[in-house]
């Protein structure tokens, strides 16, 4: 029996339930499997996204529910756990299997242990970067936000942690919640090396461009063009009112121009590097031509293999490289003849235990944290049950945001964001302010309590529902649906806007359209809001607590997407 | 960036833009004192409102360009370009089918100035902006839906 057939054993009484073998004994031959792999070609694109400030290695629970609707059900991103293994062939009970799903997540955590870090992510890219010279690194955004550090530093931690790294170029979503003059200034003198792009952020009167639209590079003298894609919908999804002069959108004409422009000036390989979402990704590669491949994030989606998109003028390869540093993607293109002859993907995890943390890196992260670290380090309570936040309806995490507001703002019913950053919290751990700002650092964190009718109520759940479930992925803005505490309902992801929401209760009676209840939520859009940072009602539910027993997630009774593989 | 010309255009107002379109000749000027379709104005559908200006009976064109955004960034003033690649176009009407009273205005095109417009409107929910085109006294008509949502709970 050789090392792989040992391990194949080894995974198959995983998956049939048994124990699995003390991982010490085999992480050096997992971490040859992973992370030895031949080069190919001559072009290497390295790519990590929504790492949403994560300097240290953390458990990350990918989502159990990630529903498709209309074109996208059941095809990459929406499938979830065996459904998704299935599709890509991946061997249950591996420590890929555990990278990309849920699947007995907390037994497979405690073996496996905790994922990125930027230290660990440092090694891993240093020897990428030795075996393939001349590679890029390329950040597709949300880094500057996600943490109290973060927040604190307004992104400067990041910065000099993503200089350190070597990351080429970038792009943005989170980062413009700072406010255009906190970006502009970090743009024209903090940034170092760091190139970053936006096509889609234009002045609001003139459109005229607010970033470089696109850096170009020379790889093995192959010249390559990296156009920046920012999240589309910023203005809309966050405040507007931290960026009133500037306007966004997808604006595939420019788009297309500029692919046009990178190809006349002589580019080989044109990438897009994106925060649409991969949903929106895989409708602009259906009609934007010319782009080799779509290095996506924004929607958090760890996908193992690119979608291939045919369009117009060729093919366009897409791709969604996770959250929280947990991977770390490697497109090597075999570039001949000026064109993409051929390519090799493969979406790394960052296993901290297999990856040694790079001196260098480890250094300047402790000295980042280091007049924080008391205060970050802060032990709150422990928590009995598995804490997370992904999935389309609503996470533990999340459901204790909601419990925290009910009873400290006195709230009938909560709304709770459907945000998709935020890390895990092991059953037995302690819960640290640092955790709690995981889930909560944002520069608009007001928790507010408001009369809504029942009507109003309706309204909003039917208007986030259909951000989440449109058709048509140019209309989805690539959050999760809002978590409610309080309420119950029914929830039909494949209807129309106005129709998906339906039998809503408040403690077993139905809602009154007209009635006026009392609703407490965070994270206002609004300008002027008032109220106490939301970290600031969960520290004090917590607190009062010392133990957290296990959520009892509410979630809508779901109906007309039974079987769909987005549905564990 | 012009910033000159930012200034100057913002110290003359809200109705700048359209103000410049009239002084460069591009706009008839009629399109002020034209006379005022009362009921095209208090319509409350866009059929009836088309109806009221002799619009009924336009045909679907694919050469009427509208850029819009696909989801509005503020539903009270939502950037529309218009763009007519009608021979002879003589004027551009725009409709916001869900809006209260849909009909927005007309723009009469003289004669050799690009038909091409730009309006901020007020979207009040999700709706198509229904544009009506008038060439060689023939009507033709686009439509583009604009998604207005409450916002918040991206990503």
């Amino acid at each position: 029996m050789n090392r792989r057939e040992f391990l194949e054993v080894l995974a198959a009484g995983a998956a049939a339930g048994l124990a699995l073998d003390a991982p010490e004994a085999h992480a050096q031959g997992d971490a040859d499997a992973l992370y030895r792999f031949p080069k190919f070609g001559n072009v290497a694109l390295l790519h990590f996204t929504d790492c949403h400030a994560q300097l240290l290695p953390v458990y990350f629970r990918e989502p159990s529910v990630n529903i498709g609707v209309g074109a996208a059900a059941g095809r990459p991103p929406h499938l979830v756990g065996e459904h998704l293994l299935k599709a890509f062939g991946i061997k249950p009970g591996t420590r890929e299997a555990h990278a990309f799903t849920f699947l007995a997540f907390e037994r497979a955590a405690r073996t496996y242990g905790k994922v990125g870090g930027f230290a660990h992510l440092a090694t891993l890219v240093k020897r990428l970067r030795a075996d393939r010279p001349g590679a890029l690194l390329l950040d597709g955004g949300d880094t500057w936000q996600g943490s109290g550090l973060a927040l604190w530093t307004k992104g400067a931690d990041m910065i000099a942690a993503c200089r350190l790294l070597g990351v080429d170029v970038m792009t943005g979503h989170w980062e413009f919640t700072y406010g255009e003059k906190r970006v502009k200034a970090a743009v024209e003198s903090e940034l170092g090396q760091i190139e970053f792009v936006a096509q889609n952020v234009k002045t609001a009167d003139f459109g005229d461009p607010v970033f470089k639209p696109a850096a170009t590079r020379t790889v093995n003298g192959v010249p390559v063009a990296i156009i920046g894609q920012a999240f589309p919908y910023t203005p809309i999804a966050n405040p507007r009112h931290f960026i009133p002069d500037w306007t966004m959108g997808i604006q595939e004409e420019a788009l297309q121009k500029h692919v046009e422009a990178a190809r006349a000036g002589g580019a080989q390989v044109v990438v897009l590097l994106s925060h649409n979402g991969m949903d929106v990704d895989l409708k602009l590669a259906s009609r934007v031509r010319g782009i080799d491949a779509i290095l996506g994030g924004h929607t958090h989606d760890g996908v193992p293999q690119p979608t291939i998109v045919k369009n117009a003028g060729g093919q366009t390869l897409v791709t969604n490289a996770g959250s929280n540093t947990k991977f770390l993607g490697v497109l090597d293109l075999d570039v001949q003849g000026g064109k993409v002859a051929d390519f090799r993907y493969r979406l790394l995890p960052v296993f901290a235990n297999l990856l040694p943390a790079d001196p260098e890196m480890d250094a300047l992260v402790k000295r980042l944290r280091a007049p924080h670290e008391a205060k970050l380090g802060e032990k709150l309570a422990t928590t009995e049950g598995l804490l997370y936040r992904r999935g389309n309806f609503n996470g533990t995490f999340d459901q204790l945001i909601l419990d925290a507001m009910l009873e400290v703002k006195g709230a009938e019913i909560a709304f709770s964001p459907g945000f998709r950053w935020g890390t895990t919290i092991l059953p037995g751990g302690a819960i640290t302010l640092e955790h709690v700002l995981d889930q909560t650092a944002i520069t608009y964190p007001q928790c507010t309590l408001s009369d809504l009718t029942g009507e109003r109520i309706k309204e909003v759940l039917e208007d986030v529902c259909d951000n989440l479930f449109n058709p048509d992925p140019y209309l989805q803005q690539g959050g999760d649906m809002v978590r409610v505490g309080g309420l119950t309902f029914a929830c039909a992801p494949a209807a129309k806007i106005g129709s998906r929401i339906s039998d809503l209760r408040l403690r077993g009676k139905p809602l009154d359209p007209g009635r006026t209840y009392k609703v407490a939520g965070w994270a206002p859009v609004a300008e002027g809001a008032q109220g106490e940072p939301i970290w600031e009602v969960v520290v004090r539910y917590l607190k009062d607590r010392k133990t957290i027993a296990p959520r009892k997630l509410n979630l809508p009774r779901l109906e007309g997407v039974a079987g769909n593989p987005g549905l564990a | 960036m012009d910033r000159s010309r930012r200034i100057v255009l913002k110290g003359a107002g809200a109705t700048g833009a359209l103000a410049a379109a009239l002084a460069a000749g591009l706009l008839r000027p009629g399109v002020a004192a034209a006379a005022w379709n009362k009921a095209a104005f208090d319509a409350k559908t866009t059929a009836d409102a088309m109806k009221a200006l002799g619009y009924a009976g336009a045909v679907e064109s694919k050469d009427i360009q509208i850029r819009a955004p696909e989801i509005a960034e503020n539903g009270a003033v939502v950037p529309i370009d218009i763009t007519s690649n009608i021979p002879g176009t003589t004027s551009i009407s725009v409709f916001i089918e869900k809006n209260p009273f849909p009909y927005t205005g007309t723009f009469d095109v003289s004669q050799g100035a690009l038909p091409f417009v730009h309006l901020r409107a007020k979207i009040g929910e999700s709706s198509p902006v229904r544009v009506v085109v008038t060439a060689g006294g023939k009507h033709f008509t686009a439509a583009k839906e604009v998604k207005v949502t409450i916002g918040g709970c991206g990503g």
